[in-house]
């Protein structure tokens, strides 16, 4: 725990003394690498709650993301501009969409529960595609952004940099805090052993389904930041190849490790960001790379660091 | 809705039923047999109507390139098998997903690369080209009557072979206690491989016929694949019966959804919003029949018996 509390803290004192030794080197595009990697970061994280501690493999969490970034946009649209509202807006809206279907998806288990989820979040995509007002297949570009207090801080550079990676130290501490928590040790219970949970007399499908509506409005948070980092926002920032994105970053990092999920999505942006510069058919890389990773790396990045048993909170 | 319209709707309908059938056997039986969760049969999909693409171009001719096609997509599906997915049997559903996650995104780049990213198409065969007129009103393409035909023939055949063949019975035994069968000897890892292949075999054909229909493209398996599994919850997994009512079911409900959504909308909102809300609607109609489906039966419609996810 301490060693996860240490590992933590030195990547987010790296990420706060970054933006004071970028401008030396004059680099503001690695500013926009980091902060599209703290984004994917905070979104691997949510879904690490309920992969890594709940057991269950969601394959529609870009869903979430999406909504958050549509519901952000369409209010920034309609002339609410103040960040802290849109924030509210988006959670009460992604906790709504995901409150229902995963209430539905939760019915189901195990390789049901992750065909459902991919569903849904198809589902989702699709209805983004056929928002015609808002921009449908090609996306909204948006001509004004959220403001703090009225003041333009977050719009661009450093200023939204610092509120990402705010937003980024307050997910990881809070998902580190549920799993602490007694919560966090009946959803790993329901994950380990489901039948000897409900038989102490947890209802494990509410446990389940609170996860994963707070792992969800986590995720519409990154995407509200990416709309606004981005400018835009198109459907495809949901399809289902992002969902999948973010599943390498959980079990790349390491399963049930925040540290890991968030290593993981750094690993994607920067991999990404490379071999893309290398070659413009990088994907011919990318797929085989996962393939030999999931075939002769098990445990991920995380147990390279720090050897343990897993899973544990 | 005029009767013709709704009969044109309903054959489509149904030729699309039996195209996700095609699909969706092969999925459920993997998974029903090997417990192996395969996010790239979708992707056979696609190399099926590549393959016909590019046999078509080399031989000029559909007849002879649609065997040739066959061979290769059960080809390919076999090497995919044996370099990657033998591996992954005995893993947990979370690394299958990746390293088949891994597959997609290598040969949907792939196909990008060797045929380029824009969408192609190739001519009905001659010899089933032209309409049909079923009614005084009604012509309908030979083609899809053609695929309706065959892919009604494939059902029966597949539903004969595991209902009365020692490896249909193999299968059945294999999808309920895989354990039991190796231990009375049975060599479980070539009856996973006749599977496998089958199963691909059956994805790339298809692709094949529907490569005249549709567009073919890179990433088309992957939407498809999404449709199978809906497919697949409504039927029940591992029940190629289940499978076969929901394809149909899908396949009608999606296809008339799409001319009807629009009309009916435009009875409750302005036409304006009905243009906006029925499409969408359409959409999603086979996403809330899954919902529906998942609230009275969580099991599906006609659950394979012992299959255990």
């Amino acid at each position: 725990m301490a060693r996860d509390r240490m590992i933590g803290a030195a990547i987010f004192a790296t990420l706060l003394a970054l933006p004071l030794l970028l401008p030396l080197v004059g680099a503001d595009y690695l500013m926009g690498l980091l902060i599209k990697a703290m984004l994917l970061a905070i979104a691997a994280i949510s879904l690490d709650l309920i992969i890594g501690q709940g057991g269950m493999v969601s394959l529609g969490h870009a869903a979430f993301i999406g909504v958050g970034a549509y519901t952000a946009a369409i209010a920034l649209e309609s002339g609410i501009e103040e960040i802290l509202i849109l924030l509210a807006l988006t959670l009460a809206v992604t906790a709504l969409v995901a409150l229902i279907t995963g209430a539905l998806a939760l019915r189901t288990s195990g390789v049901y529960f992750l065909m459902i989820t991919l569903a849904f979040g198809q589902m989702i995509y699709f209805t983004f595609t056929s928002l015609a007002a808002y921009g449908g297949d090609d996306g909204l570009t948006l001509w004004s952004l959220a403001t703090l207090f009225g003041s333009d801080v977050v719009q661009n550079g450093e200023g939204l940099y610092f509120f990402v990676l705010a937003t980024l130290l307050a997910t990881w501490a809070g998902v580190h805090r549920i799993g602490l928590s007694r919560f966090g040790r009946v959803l790993r219970a329901a994950r380990d052993n489901p039948q000897r949970a409900e038989v102490m007399g947890y209802p494990i499908t509410r446990y389940r389904l609170v996860a994963y509506v707070i792992a969800a409005c986590i995720a519409g948070v990154s995407g509200l930041l990416m709309m606004q980092y981005a400018e835009f926002v198109s459907p495809a920032i949901a399809t289902w190849q992002r969902s999948g994105d973010l599943i390498v970053a959980v079990v790349l990092g390491g399963l049930g490790t925040r540290n890991g999920a968030l290593l993981g999505a750094f690993f994607i942006v920067l991999m990404e960001e490379i071999l893309s510069s290398l070659l413009h058919e990088w994907r011919l890389i990318y797929g085989p790379l996962l393939v030999i990773l999931v075939l002769y790396a098990k445990g991920g990045l995380a147990d390279l660091m720090a050897p343990r048993a897993k899973g544990a909170g | 809705m005029s009767l013709t319209l709704f009969l044109i709707l309903c054959l489509n309908g149904l030729q699309y039923g039996l195209l996700l059938f095609l699909i969706a056997a092969g999925l459920t039986l993997v998974f029903g047999v090997m417990g192996f969760i395969n996010l790239a049969h979708g992707v056979q999909y696609m190399v099926g109507a590549y393959l016909i693409f590019a046999f078509t171009g080399l031989t000029g001719s559909f007849a002879l390139a649609l065997p040739l096609s066959l061979l290769a997509a059960l080809a390919i599906g076999l090497l995919l098998e044996y370099a990657v997915f033998r591996h992954l049997y005995a893993r947990p559903h979370l690394d299958q997903v990746l390293a088949t996650f891994g597959i997609i995104i290598f040969l949907n780049e792939l196909a990008k690369v060797l045929f380029g990213p824009t969408t192609l198409s190739i001519e009905t065969p001659a010899f089933l080209s032209g309409a049909i007129q079923l009614t005084e009103q009604l012509r309908y393409p030979v083609y899809r009557l053609a695929t309706i035909g065959v892919g009604l023939a494939v059902a029966i055949g597949l539903f004969a072979t595991i209902s009365y063949t020692r490896i249909g019975m193999l299968v059945r035994a294999g999808s309920t206690t895989p354990e039991m069968v190796a231990a009375l000897g049975v060599n479980v890892t070539q009856l996973f491989r006749v599977v496998f292949g089958v199963g691909a075999m059956l994805a790339g054909f298809a692709g094949i016929i529907a490569a005249p229909i549709f567009a073919i493209e890179p990433g088309m398996g992957d939407n498809i694949l999404i449709i199978a599994f809906v497919v697949i919850i409504i039927g029940g997994v591992g029940s190629i019966g289940g499978a076969f009512v929901a394809a149909i079911l899908v396949g009608l409900i999606d296809t008339l959804g799409r001319s009807v959504a629009t009309d009916l909308m435009s009875l409750f909102f302005g036409p304006s919003m009905a243009n906006q809300v029925g499409p969408a609607l359409a959409s999603m109609l086979i996403y809330i029949l899954m919902a529906a489906i998942l609230v009275f039966r969580p099991k599906g419609l006609l659950p394979a018996k012992g299959v255990v996810a």
